[in-house]
């Protein structure tokens, strides 16, 4: 191939292709970089590389870090698996049974929503007010109340995708089950998830790091600092004197994005198939 | 066939099954049991009728056998139905009153609270000898009245006398019932003795004990005087008299109001502030300009940018395309409250990575100059969202059907031609959904803005906290006052988050039907 025709073809194609990389990846450089600097200042990370030290993430262990990062997984770990033990029941229910209502509830879901419950955050603000007043454990500043309140939404935003998945697996299965004697919660607890596993993985990762990141629930609900989650703990640095805490929150950043960038990089293949499906980041 | 509703479990006796069952069940009753015990308690009983209709329903299902779908949907309905159908029902409700600082409770809570805040000492009230008790950990006074007779009481209860109490010296020293605090004890809780009001009786008019050396009580009556009769409140001192007003204030007739007010319904009023006030118009409105503009910007930046790579990478001749895709899809890996972050300080105007290193020193305010803090947010939500766009333009190209391509060709149809009509028109229907989600996403895209800019730089009239970036989501948290900068106006923010809703329902309820009527064409 001649060269200008290769440029054409092909290699135009790697010069975006470098391009693309450089866009994408100098942050991520930038904030190793950052992470692992000596001051720990704004000003004294801009130099890449310039000194290599595991100082700020020592310091982490001065802080509140480690326990906004349990909080943050425990938060989410929870979320993302009742979000798909009741997602994928709902599922089951409006996929494999025929009853009254039923019409009338997929459309419900689907008009429910449209309505973010991030904008409720007033509403669930004063809800769990009152249920406080009742019981402790579900009022403002828990992390239970706050797994409750992601749960909620677990079901508008999921229970389609899964729905579409369930049908696609033939019902003959199920019936071949029932003949041979199975109940509906063997069919369902044996069969039906195990066949649908690639979308629990999607919903569950998908609903795990939208929980990890989730910002305005966590921070009108949470109040004291040992609640926190790492995005309304790490926000807080960075807005209170930035240019000090900068190495920290680098640091911070680099162990924190750990866990989403890895469940991503290896399950790549089935949330790319999820988005493809319907779901949006978020 | 379908299994029909009417089937059982199929269980047959005491199977493992049903023991997990009849034990998640006991867990669940004793728990609700104990709610609604403590709703009962706590006298809640909006939350003790609800708990009691959970606990009902959920019984009803798992052990009837005529509610086979129930008991797989009865569980995320439960959480559907309280913290997201509830919760937008009370936006909904919210939304209409003037719920917020200074009007927060019910009419007899806020009676109860200015006739509390305005009690004074009345003039010449005798005194009596105190004696500082607790009930538990709950402080409470004991006083010997004039004529030898022992009461007691603590904030909740009001003084009532008790039988059987030591009296020495004038002043009791054991009280059936109540521990007498040592002199160091009391000491230790000095802040919260001079703080504490004992009620004289039920009726907040009568005035409340006090005390400011733990040994002498004097009466404290409001100088406010609420007659329940007449429904007004009168200041004794000046003798204004005071009437609720439908601002849920009371209210003189030289038009006074007094501090404390409750929750009303105002009607349309929030909507009417958002659209005509003029603190909240003008912002408002440009506020919502910008919101339109952010997220429309955004998606379409992000789409063409993914889509260019999209298209760049789809040639199998392209060696190294698997690295190229793994490493350009990394910022959507990266949770977007952490990129957000880690923007903001790298666009810092003096300190910043890419003043200080990308352009050499420039000096740049990205984010405190109003159109370059749009700028700014605009590049960074391309950042954090071209990998998505890339991944499913990836998707869609390589779902395109073949045979239609290769028709194009044998029409002689060139690159430009296939491109523009079949290429653009078929992917555009396998995204369209996914844009428009995108939209609604971007729409509401707090977190971003939030931990960028802020929503600043602020506006020129600081009396409202918001600012050129604000989109209506951050405006709706600065005006509910959540944040702790500005008074608490949930009324007003739940009315803008009404706003919010019927403008996203509007636009993707017309934007699914025009990407229906694109599907026919396609």
């Amino acid at each position: 191939m001649r060269p200008a025709r290769w440029f054409s073809e092909i290699g135009w194609r790697h010069l975006v292709g470098v391009l693309a990389v450089v866009y994408a990846g100098f942050p991520l450089v930038y904030v190793v970089s950052a992470s692992l600097a000596d001051g720990g200042t704004l000003t004294g990370s801009n130099d890449l590389f310039a000194s290599v030290s595991g100082a700020n993430y020592t310091a982490l262990a001065g802080t509140r870090f480690w326990t906004w990062m349990a909080n943050t997984l425990v938060v989410a770990v929870a979320t993302g698996a009742g979000t798909v033990l009741m997602g994928a029941a709902a599922a089951y229910a409006f996929s494999r049974f025929r009853f009254s209502g039923r019409r009338v509830g997929l459309t419900a879901l689907l008009v429910i929503q449209m309505f973010p419950q991030m904008l409720a955050f007033v509403a669930i603000f004063l809800l769990l007010i009152s249920l406080g007043n009742v019981v402790p454990g579900l009022g403002l500043d828990s992390k239970l109340a706050l797994i409750c309140v992601y749960l909620g939404g677990a079901l508008g935003v999921n229970t389609f995708l899964m729905y579409g998945f369930f049908n696609t697996v033939p019902r003959e299965i199920d019936e071949a089950a029932k003949i041979d004697g199975a109940t509906h919660a063997q069919i369902y607890w044996t069969i039906v998830l195990r066949l649908t596993a690639p979308i629990l993985a999607v919903v569950g990762l998908l609903s795990f790091i939208s929980t990890f990141g989730e910002f305005i629930i966590a921070r009108v609900l949470l109040q004291s600092e040992e609640s926190w989650t790492l995005a309304v703990g790490l926000y807080g640095w960075v807005s209170s004197l930035q240019d000090a805490n900068w190495g920290l929150f680098t640091a911070g950043a680099v162990v924190s994005a750990v866990p989403v960038l890895a469940l991503f990089l290896f399950l790549q293949k089935y949330i790319v198939g999820g988005l493809t499906a319907g779901s949006v980041k978020g | 066939m379908y299994e029909p509703v009417t089937r059982g479990s199929g269980r047959t006796g005491w199977s493992p099954g049903f023991l997990v069952k009849l034990a998640l069940i006991a867990l669940v009753d004793a728990l609700g049991v104990y709610a609604v015990l403590a709703a009962w308690g706590a006298g809640s009983w909006g939350v003790l009728a609800a708990m009691v209709a959970l606990l009902l329903v959920a019984n009803w299902a798992y052990f009837s056998k005529r509610a086979l779908p129930l008991k797989y949907i009865l569980p995320g309905l439960a959480f559907l139905l309280v913290y997201q159908v509830y919760v937008v029902a009370y936006t909904g409700y919210v939304a209409f009153t003037n719920y917020g600082d200074g009007h927060n409770s019910t009419k007899e809570q806020a009676i109860e609270a200015l006739l509390v805040q305005n009690e004074r000492r009345v003039e010449g009230s005798p005194s009596s000898p105190l004696t500082v008790v607790a009930d538990g950990g709950t402080l409470g006074f004991a006083v010997v009245s004039p004529d030898g007779v022992v009461e007691a009481g603590t904030a909740d209860r009001p003084l009532a006398t008790v039988d059987g109490a030591t009296v020495e010296g004038g002043r009791v020293t054991a009280l059936p019932g109540y521990d007498v605090l040592e002199y160091t004890a009391v000491l230790e809780r000095q802040q919260e003795v001079t703080a504490l009001r004992v009620p004289v009786s039920d009726d907040p008019n009568e005035g409340s004990v006090r005390t400011q050396d733990a040994r002498t009580g004097y009466v404290f009556t409001s100088t406010l005087e609420y007659d329940p009769a007449s429904d007004t409140m009168t200041d004794t001192v000046t003798g204004t008299a005071y009437t609720p007003d439908d601002d849920g204030q009371f209210e003189a007739a030289d038009g006074s109001t007094l501090p404390v007010g409750w929750r009303v319904l105002v009607g349309f009023d929030n909507f009417v502030t958002a659209f005509g006030d003029d603190r909240y118009a003008g912002p408002f409105g440009k506020i919502l300009l910008w919101t339109f503009a952010f997220a429309v910007l955004s998606v379409a930046s992000t789409f063409l940018l993914g889509l260019f790579l999209a298209i760049a990478f789809n040639d199998a001749r392209l060696r190294g395309r698997r690295v190229y895709r793994t490493l350009v899809i990394l910022p959507y890996a990266i949770p977007g409250f952490l990129a957000a972050l880690l923007w903001s300080g790298m666009l810092n105007r003096s300190y910043g990575f890419v003043n200080e290193v990308l352009l050499g020193g420039a000096s740049v305010p990205w984010l405190t100059d109003p159109l370059l803090a749009k700028l700014a947010v605009l590049g960074v939500n391309l950042w954090l969202g071209f990998p998505y766009m890339f991944l499913i333009c990836t998707g869609a190209l390589q779902s395109l059907p073949t045979d239609v391509l290769e028709a194009a060709k044998i029409d002689g149809a060139g690159r430009w031609r296939t491109w523009r009509s079949i290429t653009l028109p078929l992917l555009l229907v396998a995204t369209a959904p996914l844009l428009i989600s995108s939209f609604a996403f971007n729409f509401n895209n707090f977190t971003l803005i939030y931990m960028l800019t802020g929503g600043g730089p602020r506006f020129g009239d600081a009396s409202v906290p918001l600012g050129h970036t604000d989109i209506l989501i951050s405006m709706v948290y600065s005006v509910s006052g959540l944040d702790g900068t500005a008074a608490k106006n949930y009324g007003l923010a739940s009315a803008l988050s009404i706003v919010i809703f019927v403008v996203v329902a509007t636009i993707s309820a017309l934007a699914f039907r025009r990407t229906r009527s694109l599907e026919e064409i396609a």
